[in-house]
């Protein structure tokens, strides 16, 4: 692995990568498929080379908070799976499955790209939850933008559960056509600096040797809606101009790709 | 009122339609794909590998070690807290001891050899599920078997002994009995045996004929899983 980061420096300097991609070049395949789990509202599994990671969206009827009592909300939670990577236990939440959580919950928050309005049945008191799980099925690098792609593929498959409308006992084995209010559809894209050279979707090897990286969650009108800076290297403002400008256009890709497989 | 024709329409001892996959996630030493009905599992071995912490480690052989866990939404229900449960735990456990008989980890003395199994949906028979996968898995990574172990429930639905139960049939009303099993492919023999329900010696001896009988379809299917996994190698 030593050796391995060096050369994925020193390669990197060259604009050159290990598996010979370019770098600003996702790899292949990329594949995208919704309704993969019939129990959940919605649910998507998006593959982007050796990465495979899974969304599940999952509605409930609460008590709206006090502060947005005409609102309803939305949560999400990653689990990164013992089954998915070696470097991976069993037990409560890491640093890093918390953060992917807080990074893609952002991006879909902070863009209102779900109508929390249209979410609330009776203000005060009852209202949808929404909740979006992203699952690692294998991390082979680069699980933001791959939970990203799912946690949104997931979100636009979904459809409302049939409610008894006296009980509002849900009845989640019946599914209405009605799917949830998504007015924009925000998708993150995160760069890499490594020995000076911007990167997007690294391998897990090249996550091992960068110095700095940047998510970027953007809608598809370009605006931005989220960014989480990682790594122990500062960035200057050239850096994160150049940074906004390749995420903007690589997540006009990603989104391309994700019509193209909802069609 | 009398079971006499399933809810699906499927014949007695007919299990609900299966895909298997050997090898699907690249970061682990061995691993599987298995779905039968809406119920949908994946498996991945990791190790032999270091055991921690070390007075788990046995110097005489390796540790087998199943981790059972429904994904949050693959219930058909309300979302399920991740995290482990007492079910779970449970499940970990039988699954450990149905897989045990026929691994041999003496050339692994004070590592382990972990098996998580994830379910991404069920509709009843998902330890069975498990155990199918995990099974396929092992042989996927390599670790040495003595036999296969393939995993099906069967039971009675109100007087009628059938195999593969699904969730309907498991809440049918009447006098209903679920019997998971995990039978050796070569001897026969029985490595998991659990009920819940109602039923007489008579039937279930029927019922545990018939596990022997329709494991064999799951065996087919792993079987062909890994054949393809190492031709395609």
């Amino acid at each position: 692995m030593i050796v391995n980061r060096n050369t994925i420096s020193e390669l990197a300097k060259q604009h050159k990568r290990l598996d010979g991609r370019t770098l600003t070049e996702y790899r292949q395949p990329i594949a995208i498929s919704t309704s993969i789990s019939w129990t959940a509202e919605g649910s998507a599994k998006v593959q982007i080379g050796n990465t495979v990671v899974m969304a599940g969206v999952k509605m409930a009827i609460e008590k709206p908070y006090n502060d947005t009592s005409e609102e309803g909300g939305i949560m999400v939670n990653a689990e990164l799976l013992p089954l998915s990577s070696a470097e991976y236990e069993s037990g409560p939440p890491s640093k890093k499955a918390i953060e992917l959580a807080r990074v893609i919950d952002r991006g879909i928050r902070e863009a209102k790209a779900i109508n929390m309005k249209k979410l609330c049945i009776k203000p005060g008191e009852k209202a949808w939850f929404v909740t979006i799980d992203i699952i690692t099925i294998n991390d082979a690098g680069n699980l933001f933008d791959a939970a990203g792609l799912a946690a949104l593929a997931a979100l636009k498959s979904a459809k409302f559960p049939v409610v008894d409308p006296e009980t509002w006992a849900i009845d989640y084995k019946a599914k209405t056509d009605v799917p949830l209010p998504l007015i924009k559809e925000p998708l993150p894209v995160t760069l890499y600096k490594i020995n000076g050279a911007l990167l997007v979707d690294p391998t897990a090897e090249e996550e091992q040797a960068f110095d700095a990286r940047l998510t970027i969650a953007s809608d598809e009108k370009g605006t931005v809606s989220a960014l989480q800076k990682g790594g122990e290297e500062p960035l200057t403002l050239v850096e994160i101009s150049q940074m906004i400008d390749i995420a903007l256009e690589k997540a006009k890709f990603l989104r391309n790709e994700l019509n193209k497989a909802l069609r | 009122m009398v079971y006499k024709k399933r809810l699906d329409g499927r014949a007695i001892d007919e299990l609900r339609p299966m895909e298997a996959k050997a090898g699907v996630i690249p970061n682990a030493a061995g691993s599987a794909y298995f779905k039968i009905g809406k119920t949908m599992c994946y498996a991945a071995v990791y190790g032999p590998r270091e055991l921690f912490p070390k007075f788990l480690q046995n110097p005489e052989k390796g540790l087998l070690r199943c981790h059972y866990s429904m994904m949050p939404f693959s219930g058909s229900g309300e979302r399920i807290r991740p995290g482990n449960n007492r079910r779970a735990q449970e499940i970990s456990m039988v699954m450990t001891s149905a897989l045990e008989p026929v691994v041999d980890l003496t050339a692994f003395p004070n590592a382990v050899v972990d098996i998580f199994v994830d379910l991404p949906q069920t509709d009843a028979g998902t330890r069975c599920a498990a155990i199918s996968a995990a099974a396929i898995a092992l042989a996927d990574a390599g670790i040495p078997m003595k036999d296969m172990i393939s995993s099906v429930a069967v039971g009675q639905v109100d007087g009628l002994v059938v195999a593969d139960l699904m969730y309907d049939e498991e809440a049918y009303e009447g006098i209903v009995s679920d019997i998971p099993v995990a039978v050796m492919h070569n001897t026969k023999e029985i490595t998991l045996l659990q009920m819940d329900g109602e039923i007489s010696k008579a039937d279930l001896m029927k019922a545990l004929e018939l596990a022997a009988q329709v494991t064999e379809k799951v065996y087919e299917v792993q079987k062909k899983a890994l054949k393809e996994k190492f031709t395609s190698d």
